[in-house]
């Protein structure tokens, strides 16, 4: 049964120049086990191959579940340059929460 | 350390340039707060705060200044809370005065203000043209006839020095923003500034709070997913420290919003690059072993904090021009609403073409379909596209005509183009350097009398 990110965790998009960074916390074991193996770095690329170059880095925060993935190249060459609407990438949070797994 | 207490309240007045004014007034008024800290700079906002300056050189200090200290100052000298604020921006001295003059207006004849200066390295960078820009190596040199600022961050030992002073209001221009916080602990505890496992505390502390709302439900509601009460007045966090560096987050009991693990999880992460290695002038603070526990409805207890000595080196932002941006949007809705929008794209791009303009870059999004993450696939077309175009020159001109050519569709383009607007604005770009700290030389001088 496929399940979004969307049902397993919540997330928050930040910026720094021209990197996004988007955490996902696990609403709970479960889910965490869920996201802890299956959102790799390959999905997530795929996830931003429209918005983002990369490279992607993720890192495990188990005391928090949470997982932190380091998007390079996803601001448009860093908010004060960029010429998109969303600048800071501030809705790219959604696109990770869109992301379908196995449930 | 006599003078010193073991437990001190810090709050926060604003998390960026823009935030809501009423939330610091009511941590001021009711909060029994010992700091109020307002961040009001970010990357993008010091850019602008030079451009303001470069017209006037009285301004270049946040725009709601005025507003902001008119609002609090009342409550702030009433019970004692004294001010921190990175409002100074590009201007640290006229903010200093500005704030004076606000203070005047209130009836407070003299105010005060002890001031930061020594952020603006421009002339340290003119001098050492061969530093590598971090986002690509290069040297700063060819940046250096466009550059329009350079400011480090500076860390929380020119906040604690500028309390030291004992005047009620500490103004700096580009200070690290964890460092604000930081900065009123060390001086209101004692902290001394090798005291790593305290830094960890203050810096975690700083990093949590200096959004402001973003640790209290701003940011996070999602309707019937995520909800939290009163969205329409959310507090602002205040932080409990003790000398011995425990922490607890809190907001007032009858303010809005929400605090709790699931809202400090979020903005714990918030801008985090590798967890175990958030760099600030003070420290390196590593996160992996926080955690959050609910002690009640509004508070938070926060543990796990540990740091790195700080690097030898300050970051210091350069902002420099970086020519034109053109832009302009125009609505279509109803049967065939995308096409019209894509025929009226291929028409401004073809007239730009055709008066000789060429673009390094060129934006096309479909508002209400592609804007924010893509065309993606398989998505129907939806009911209203909003065509907007944007592009970057370095000549003004061309920047301009791609207004133009998306206004004169309004006449010439597709059927029921509606609802156009358009305009350019010129950019200042950001990059980065590290210089060693050596070469930084910061002062504390005090406006009024104490």
């Amino acid at each position: 049964m496929k399940v979004k990110v969307y049902d397993l965790g919540h997330a928050r998009a930040g910026d720094k120049g021209n990197t996004s960074n988007v955490s996902v916390t696990a609403y709970d074991e479960r889910a965490w086990n869920i996201l802890r193996q299956q959102l790799t770095v390959e999905c997530v690329m795929h996830a931003y191959a429209e918005i983002a170059k990369g490279p992607v880095t993720r890192y495990e925060l188990p005391k928090l579940r949470a997982l932190n993935f380091v998007i390079e190249n996803a601001l448009g060459g860093g908010v004060t340059v960029s010429l998109a609407q969303d600048m800071h990438g501030k809705s790219l949070s959604f696109v990770m929460l869109g992301i379908e797994l196995n449930g | 350390m006599s003078s010193h207490k073991n437990t001190i309240r810090v709050g926060t007045g604003a998390g960026f340039s823009d935030d809501r004014i009423e939330p610091a007034v009511d941590l001021a008024e009711r909060g029994k707060l010992d700091y109020l800290v307002f961040e009001c700079l970010a990357e993008r906002t010091i850019a602008r705060e030079n451009l303001t300056r470069l017209k006037d050189p009285e301004l270049g200090y946040t725009p709601y200044l005025a507003e902001r200290f008119q609002a609090v100052l009342p409550a702030c000298v009433k019970n004692g809370v004294r001010i921190v604020t990175n409002m100074g921006a590009a201007n640290p001295l006229g903010a200093a005065r500005a704030v004076r003059r606000e203070a005047k207006a209130l009836g407070i004849t003299d105010l005060p203000v002890a001031v930061v200066t020594g952020d603006d390295v421009a002339d340290i960078v003119r001098n050492n043209p061969q530093l590598p820009l971090m986002e690509n190596g290069a040297p700063v040199e060819s940046l250096i006839p466009h550059m329009a600022s350079a400011n480090v961050y500076l860390g929380a030992d020119v906040i604690r020095d500028g309390l030291a002073t004992g005047a009620p209001v500490v103004m700096t221009g580009r200070v690290s923003d964890p460092s604000l916080f930081l900065g009123a602990m060390m001086h209101g505890l004692g902290w001394r500034y090798d005291d790593y496992p305290r830094l960890a505390v203050g810096t975690l502390a700083g990093h949590l709070m200096e959004c402001a709302a973003q640790v209290t439900g701003g940011c996070f509601i999602d309707p019937g997913k995520k909800d939290c009460d009163d969205a329409v007045n959310i507090g602002f966090p205040y932080a409990d420290v003790s000398a011995d560096g425990s922490l607890t987050l809190g907001k007032l009991e009858d303010s809005g919003g929400r605090i709790d693990v699931m809202t400090c999880t979020e903005q714990v992460l918030y801008e985090m690059h590798d967890p175990t290695s958030y760099i600030t002038p003070d420290c390196i603070l590593d996160i992996t072993n926080v955690e959050f526990a609910q002690e009640s409805t509004h508070r938070v207890r926060v543990t796990g904090a540990r740091a790195r000595p700080r690097t030898p080196t300050y970051k210091v932002v350069v902002g420099y021009h970086d020519g034109y941006i053109g832009e302009g949007e125009v609505g279509y809705a109803g049967p065939n609403a995308l096409a019209r929008a894509k025929l009226a794209e291929k028409i401004v791009r073809e007239r730009l073409k055709k008066r000789g303009f060429s673009y390094p870059e060129i934006r096309v999004d479909y508002i209400g379909m592609s804007s924010l993450h893509g065309m993606g696939s398989g998505r129907t077309e939806p009911y209203e596209v909003r065509l907007r175009i944007a592009a970057r020159s370095p000549d003004r001109k061309a920047a301009l005509a791609v207004g133009f050519e998306v206004r004169t569709l309004h006449v010439n383009g597709p059927s029921g183009g509606g609802g156009g607007s358009n305009g350019i604005r010129e950019v200042l770009a950001v990059k980065s350097i590290l210089i060693p700290r050596e070469l930084v030389k910061t002062a504390v001088t005090v406006e009024g009398t104490l």
